[in-house]
């Protein structure tokens, strides 16, 4: 089906299910108990998820197959971001033209950029994207504000023009009259689930990006991108010239990327420089090695586990931590609390670190090696396709 | 007719003159073998013919064509294939693929965005991987990965890579070194039964005496970067200038 043989299909409906079930996944506690808090299951996160995951799927496109590693992929997530919202502004507040516009200008950018870095390869081209992107922030922070508003960033006004629209169009980023931000709630018992436009958007097209990337590992392409990261000198000797090769991964991951930045913008319209920072662009390096550089599914699971841990631990302040440890004596509930709350609220990047360690540390094959590890364990050997699409070639 | 074509090629490194006029002609359709002891520039002359190193003088002739100044994949698209001294494979894919890149490679060029194809699909390049691997008797191993192959098996995969393109003018660097006496003979049974089926014109550099004889059809002797002398196989063996070159080499 669609071109996939049948484990594949299997995989992409299993992808699929879990996809569009986010919003129970993600709330699996009762409404007013102690565990509602680690509920995640409302609009704002989990639109990040879904866009994150785009964004590293295409990231994973360029570093899991070529082992090209980026740091200035958040440039193209900010063209992305401010593509959208001009088109927002100038031609309609429906999402379409603007996500259409933020991947063509993230692929013109991404070739650009592209074509200078790939001229190095390994740490040297490391640095040169890096220099971009840090390039690319400034130059929207502060020479080009006529297009990008400076630090105010850009946002959407009433008195913009938005050619397309008529008179009663929403005023919000909406699909053909369906605002984004409308969201039923289904009250389950003591379950409160939350289905939300927008998040359905950036979840059908995210099954749609990762349709495609699966399509991308399984082509002669794929196969060719594979070949860069193994030896590009062989490569040559073989009559096959890497660098364009490595320069179309690198732009279709630049138009993921772009596309992420595009629904960023699309449920929220504004964009800011920030966007462009190289920190966005480390983030995703993160996502993708925490869940598993070169796999097909790590790095959603790494955009997913990334997005949503970042929201429960900032959310644990001081006071929350009391609560928690309100049955130890004073003295050491403050010590305890103190010590906590170091790695949580505001020092959520500090957690995170370590979490990186130790997956780099002791899991270098990030969370889906993890996975094929616990498997083994448990007696199901083979199957482990996902971990190594280099490993075996499909079904005979 | 002569397939590849070297006047007058000079090459130094600072002030090493590894290579100095070189002359040498490959005959369409024979085995060329070329020695020499270690250090006298043999890998060097072949770097100067795929397009690794550009020589500072002379010319490289394939054809008709010069090579110099062309990148290597477009010198491999020309038709010329290289093994290298030290195995060059693709070690984190598995044998299959490994043999797969090259028949791509030479069907569709030195880029092609083939990016909604299926590998699965592609039946011919398979038929034709396949059956690569059973002419170098490595069927049984088609999904190992590269890198966990034998010294021997890492050689055999690369030659079968070389091969599967079909190329016009294999070039051969010390393929048998490090290798056991049976995966010796396995590789000259094979080279033998290749060139007997396909023509393929080779140029085999090679230290094993035995290799050489038992496969060369032309034999030129390198020394300190000169063609000392290119002749018949039945002349080298005793030649004065050849026993003069290798004395000092551990004799053979
Ligand atoms: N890239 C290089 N840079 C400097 N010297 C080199 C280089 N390649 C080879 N040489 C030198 O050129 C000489 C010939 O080397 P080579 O062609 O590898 O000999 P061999 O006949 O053993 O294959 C040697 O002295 C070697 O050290
Ligand atoms: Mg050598």
């Amino acid at each position: 089906m669609l071109g996939l043989n049948k484990k594949d299909t299997k995989f992409l409906l299993i992808v699929i299910c879990l996809t569009l079930a986010t919003p129970f996944l993600m709330q699996p506690f009762a409404e007013g108990t102690a565990l509602a808090q680690f509920n995640g299951g409302y609009p704002d996160l989990m639109q990040r998820v879904a866009i994150f995951g785009i964004f590293a799927i295409g990231f994973n496109i360029l570093f899991g197959l070529t082992g090209y590693l980026s740091f200035g992929h958040a440039a193209f997530l900010g063209v992305g971001s401010y593509s959208a919202v001009w088109m927002f502004k100038l031609l309609s507040m429906n999402i379409i033209p603007g996500i259409i516009l933020a991947m063509i200008m993230s692929g013109l950018f991404a070739l650009l950029i592209g074509y200078i870095s790939l001229r190095r390869s390994g740490i040297y081209f490391s640095i040169l994207t890096l220099a971009f992107a840090q390039m690319s922030y400034n130059l929207a922070y502060s020479v080009l504000t006529p297009i990008t508003n400076g630090e105010t960033g850009l946002q959407v006004r009433p008195t913009d023009v938005r050619l397309l629209d008529g008179a009663n169009a929403p005023d919000y980023p909406n699909l053909f009259g369906w605002t984004m931000s409308t969201s039923y709630k289904w009250e389950l018992g003591a379950h409160q689930f939350t289905f939300n436009v927008g998040f359905y958007v950036c979840a059908v097209i995210a099954i749609a990006a990762f349709y495609l990337s699966l399509r991308i590992f399984r082509s002669p392409f794929g196969l060719m991108l594979r070949a860069v990261k193994s030896n590009q000198q062989r490569m040559s000797y073989t009559g096959l010239n890497p660098k364009p090769y490595t320069l179309a991964a690198f732009v279709i991951s630049g138009m993921y990327a772009g596309l992420a930045g595009g629904l960023l913008a699309s449920m929220d319209p504004l964009a800011g420089a920030e966007r462009m920072q190289w920190t966005v662009g480390g983030e995703v390096v993160v996502m993708t090695i925490l869940g598993g550089a070169g796999t097909l599914l790590g790095p959603v699971l790494g955009a997913g586990a990334i997005k949503y841990l970042e929201n429960i631990f900032s959310k644990i302040n001081e006071s929350v931590l009391h609560s928690w440890f309100s049955f130890l004596p004073d003295g050491l509930e403050d010590a305890v609390v103190w010590l906590f709350a170091r790695f949580t609220g505001d020092g959520w990047h500090l957690t995170l670190g370590l979490l990186f360690m130790a997956v780099v540390i002791f899991l270098p094959g990030g969370l889906m090696e993890g996975g094929a590890r616990i498997r083994a364990k448990f007696g199901r050997r083979g199957d482990i396709d996902e971990t190594g699409a280099a490993t075996k070639t499909p079904a005979e | 007719m002569s397939i590849l074509e070297v006047q007058n090629v000079n090459k130094s490194f600072g002030g090493l003159k590894a290579l100095q006029n070189v002359n040498l002609k490959v005959e369409e359709g024979t085995i060329h073998a070329i020695i020499g002891p270690n250090g006298a520039g043999k890998s060097t002359l072949l770097n100067c013919f795929v397009g690794k190193l550009i020589p500072d003088t002379g010319s490289v002739m394939f054809n008709g064509q010069s090579l110099l100044g062309k990148k290597p994949y477009e010198i491999n698209q020309m038709g010329v294939s290289r093994v290298f001294q030290t195995p060059e494979i693709f070690g984190d894919l598995s044998v299959f693929e490994n043999v797969m890149i090259p028949c791509f490679a030479k069907r569709d060029g030195a880029f092609r965005m083939h990016a909604i194809e299926r590998v699965e699909r592609e039946v011919d390049i398979r038929e034709a991987a396949e059956q690569m691997l059973i002419d170098v008797d490595m069927i049984d191993k088609k999904h190992m990965i590269a890198s966990s192959l034998s010294r021997g098996d890492k050689r055999r995969l690369e030659m079968a890579m070389c091969l599967s393109q079909n190329p016009q003018l294999l070039l051969l660097d010390e393929p048998t070194a490090g290798m056991a006496r049976a995966d010796t003979n396995n590789t000259i049974e094979l080279l033998a039964r290749i060139q007997d089926r396909r023509h393929i014109t080779m140029a085999i550099i090679e230290h094993d005496m035995h290799v050489v004889f038992s496969l060369a059809q032309k034999i030129s002797v390198l020394a300190q970067g000169t063609v000392i002398v290119e002749d018949l196989p039945e002349n080298i063996k005793g030649h004065p200038k050849v026993k003069e070159a290798y004395l000092g080499e551990a004799a053979e």
